[in-house]
């Protein structure tokens, strides 16, 4: 039990591009135990995934491990043979990828692709035995029905089937070691839950060595008995997973479980009149009530079938507060902000802004409206045209609202750049330029250029770092209190919402099931629905986001 | 280095110093969008120079073609020196009507590149206006704007060209122009409809409606500018093509009368005494593949600097 599986000896890897190498790993020395679970966290760029593929000989493009051993029970990997790689990736390590969307062949059959595993393996010879092996390494992998599933196609499966059928083929050679690079990151918090606790009985049974890739703190102190904590292409921290929660040592991990929000966090930037004002004495600056969508989805054919993505929706926002619409992917949570941005008309119901309704608005006056209301998305890649100067971006909504001279909008956007801190060299600049947090800090710019009274922030943190959303939220805090913005935050993420939000809406299939003040419901859930999204938050329970 | 031996035990990395800033805003040295770092990755590469240089050559040419011959085209052409080879003042020798040859090619430079960069203008234009209102707007007007392309795109434009050309009752370079142009444009529309799409799916494009731009607005100020490089790099090829289409027209007698200078018609007269005077047909020829060559490389090297993938991968 106390033998080490693999062992690690300062493990060096560089990308070539051109003339140049660059190293991106700078020395990793660590050991796997038989039977234990190993979680290495990091945020993008840290170089964990490096090191998981490092093991398995599969760096993507230029790399190359240029110094180190990666010793497998005797065997030094980094000396095997592209034969003898191959013989142990499936054998003897088994890997599940991080995108279950794109990392089964969408021609083939999943019964095809998991029958390619078993025979690849050795697992069974002769038509029949691979087709029953294949069946069973569906059932192992929980999927209910799995003989009539194997007939059945990638895209006929959800992402958590799918996760399941990679699970399955990962683990088909009962391998002696398990790497899952952030094996749930693309699936909604329930499924991410039930889905883990299979891997992990399937493990704890079978006695294999986990080694799992995450960012996420709380998922990690959860499932594994040892963390290491990478940064840069250093290990910075490692220890057993309570210890480095609850003592960490070095200023990095220190702040990285400072910045994680939990469950147990405090609201980022409480003002002094919010906590025992009762919502709902000012006069709302949103109001939405009633509201309905409804797709028609063609179902082959020239048959239509209409769909429901948002029923009978109901909230309202007082002036300076923030409203989290939370729930699963599919909840119908950003078609609600969709129909208050004015960018999908509403089937039905109404939303009033400042008493005033919209469905009745003009073309002027929703232009109008426009300036008091503005979004920032979710993909910092894709919200910023990638061909427009920085100090333009920012400048457009000036420009298209015909607000000052040009020298005077320049002025503005160099000032905005301030606001949201950063440099006003940026101004000359184009996007590409910028990492994923700065460039989210550029929409914030943009959106606030108008002086609006309401922002809608659309998943506008959930594609960034731990410690880079930490500063987001506390600059769109700052940004509440000074400007006195009102904000509709979408998210599907309790964890942050618990610091960002007041008021909370629970949306499930395109119902809100609960809605009130943060405090009470995540105190006191009233329905089953909330219960379980607040459960299955990964570390919920643990003192994260500098609680203890 | 950093190493954790003893397995249970808690291993700190020594601390640097230096604090740890989160999402440091590095300045780089260098400014960088798409069309900067096409630039920057063209002008290293010797091939760029080159092909650009060419086709520099080749539209000062067609501009000021006085510049490089002193001959006049039809001036002076006598039988007496019919076929004749190189002699002084006259290094490509003479055609069978004892035309300098030289000069002839220097002066059908000018048709050469009108006809190509005309015939690619409104194939580029129509192309683009065509898929960008498809891809754009969808709905019925994608269906009707993209049927309308399947139908030419089923026509080969050169065989569409000739029966254009042959009930002409006029054969200049404009009306050779259209006739390629507007035959070539299905090719482009797809690829710009194809783009479309999927720049419109960007957040951006959502952001600037909620901006308050209109859709036409979003459409030419965000959209186009992200679809355009395909465009590009294809209507560089296409020149080339258009060069060459010009050229075949002309060989084959349905292109630019005979009175009008041009590579295609040299190349359908020389080819009558191609044992005697092998020379009057090659120098014409080399003209042209050189001339189509340039923009070739150019459409080539265009469509590796625009996508940073195949730009990351050399």
């Amino acid at each position: 039990m106390n033998q080490p599986l693999l062992s690690i000896r300062d493990l060096k890897v560089a990308f070539r591009s051109g003339r140049q190498s660059r190293e991106v790993l700078h020395g990793v020395s660590f050991d796997i135990l038989e039977g234990e679970t190993l979680a290495i966290v990091g945020e993008s760029g840290s170089g964990k995934s490096t090191t998981a593929a490092a093991i398995i000989d599969l760096l993507p493009g230029t790399g190359t491990v240029t110094s180190g051993s990666i010793v497998l029970t005797g065997r030094d990997l980094t000396k095997a043979s592209r034969g003898e790689m191959e013989r142990i990736r499936g054998r003897e390590i088994g890997y599940v990828p991080q995108d279950p969307m794109s990392n089964l062949n969408p021609v083939w059959s999943i019964g095809f692709q998991v029958k390619e595993a078993v025979r690849a393996n050795g697992l069974a010879q002769g038509r029949r035995e691979v087709h029953d092996r294949a069946v069973e390494v569906l059932v192992q992998a929980g999927l209910s029905d799995a003989a009539r599933r194997m007939h059945q196609f990638p895209h006929q499966f959800s992402g958590g089937m799918r996760q399941r059928a990679l699970i399955g083929i990962g683990l088909a050679a009962d391998p002696k070691l398990l790497i899952a690079d952030e094996p749930t990151s693309a699936l909604d918090v329930t499924v991410q839950r039930v889905i883990l606790d299979h891997l992990a009985s399937l493990t704890s049974d079978r006695g294999t060595s986990v080694l799992l890739i995450t960012h996420d703190l709380g998922l990690a102190a959860e499932r594994a008995d040892r963390i290491l904590v990478m940064n840069q292409g250093e290990i910075v921290e490692a220890g057993p997973s309570a210890e480095i929660l609850t003592n960490p040592q070095h200023p990095y991990t220190q702040r990285l479980v400072a910045a994680a929000p939990s469950l147990a966090s405090k609201r980022i930037g409480t003002t002094v009149h919010a906590s025992d004002e009762p919502a709902g004495t000012a006069a709302p600056v949103v109001e939405v009530r009633d509201l309905v969508k409804d797709y028609s989805i063609r179902t082959g054919g020239l048959k239509h079938e209409r769909f429901r993505a948002v029923d009978e929706v109901s909230f309202s926002i007082p002036r300076g507060k923030t409203l989290a619409l939370v729930g699963e992917s599919g909840s119908g949570k950003s078609t609600v902000a969709k129909m208050l941005l004015q960018l999908e008309k509403p089937t039905d119901g109404e939303i009033f802004i400042d008493g005033e309704a919209t469905s009745t608005m003009s073309r002027a006056d929703v232009f109008r409206l426009r300036r008091r209301m503005q979004p920032v998305f979710q993909d910092p890649y894709g919200s910023l045209d990638p061909l427009r100067s920085i100090g333009s971006l920012i400048a457009e909504p000036l420009h298209v609202h015909g607000i000052g001279t040009r020298e005077e909008q320049h002025q503005r956007s160099l000032e905005l750049l301030e606001q949201v801190a950063l440099p006003q060299e940026l101004a000359w600049r184009y996007p590409n330029e910028l990492s994923g947090g700065q460039r989210q800090r550029v929409a914030i710019a943009r959106a606030i250029a108008l002086k609006p009274d309401i922002v809608v922030l659309d998943e506008a943190v959930s594609a960034l770092d731990v410690l880079v959303q930490d500063q987001i939220l506390n600059l769109l805090s700052d940004l509440q209190r000074d400007l006195g913005l009102t904000y509709l935050f979408i998210t599907h993420d309790l964890a942050v919402v618990r610091v960002a939000a007041d008021l909370v809406c629970v949306m499930e299939k395109g119902r809100i099931v609960e809605q009130g003040r943060v405090d009470d419901i995540f105190s006191n859930p009233q329905q089953e629905y909330t219960r379980r999204l607040l459960e299955a938050i990964p570390g919920a329970s643990l003192p994260l986001g500098g609680v203890g | 280095m950093s190493r954790p031996d003893a397995h249970a035990e808690h291993f700190v990395a020594p601390v640097d110093t230096t604090s740890v800033p989160v999402d440091v805003v590095r300045i780089s040295a260098k400014r960088s969008n798409l069309w900067i770092d096409a630039w920057r990755d063209l002008r290293r590469r010797p091939l760029f120079w080159i092909s650009s240089a060419f086709v520099l050559l080749v539209v000062i040419v067609s501009l000021w073609p006085g510049l490089f011959t002193s001959v006049a085209p039809n001036n002076g052409c006598s039988l007496a020196s019919s076929n004749g080879g190189p002699e002084e003042g006259h290094p490509f020798g003479f055609t069978r009507q004892g035309c300098d040859v030289y000069s002839r090619i220097i002066w059908g430079t000018r048709t050469s590149v009108i006809v190509g960069v005309l015939a690619t203008l409104i194939s580029t234009i129509v192309g683009m206006a065509m898929g960008a209102f498809a891809g754009f707007y969808g709905g019925w007007l994608d269906s009707l704007l993209s049927r309308v392309g399947d139908i030419f795109f089923t026509i080969p434009y050169i065989i569409a060209a000739i029966v254009v050309m042959s009930v002409m009752p006029v054969r200049n370079e404009i009306v050779l122009a259209f006739a390629i142009g507007g035959f070539a444009w299905a090719s482009t529309a797809r690829i710009m409809r194809a783009e479309v799409l999927r720049v419109k799916q960007a957040d951006f494009v959502m952001g600037a409606e909620a901006v308050g731009l209109s859709r036409f607005r979003t459409l030419i100020s965000h959209v186009l500018p992200n679809a355009m490089a395909p465009v590009i790099v294809v209507a560089t090829l296409s020149l080339g093509a258009a060069i060459v289409a010009e050229a075949t027209l002309s060989f084959l007698g349905v292109g630019l009368g005979g009175g009008t200078m041009s590579w295609g018609n040299d190349i359908s007269q020389a080819q009558t005494s191609i044992r005697t005077a092998p020379m009057a047909l090659f120098w014409p020829s080399l003209a042209l593949t050189l001339t189509v060559l340039a923009f070739i490389t150019l459409g080539e090297l265009l469509r590796d600097a625009v996508d940073p993938k195949a730009r990351a991968q050399r």
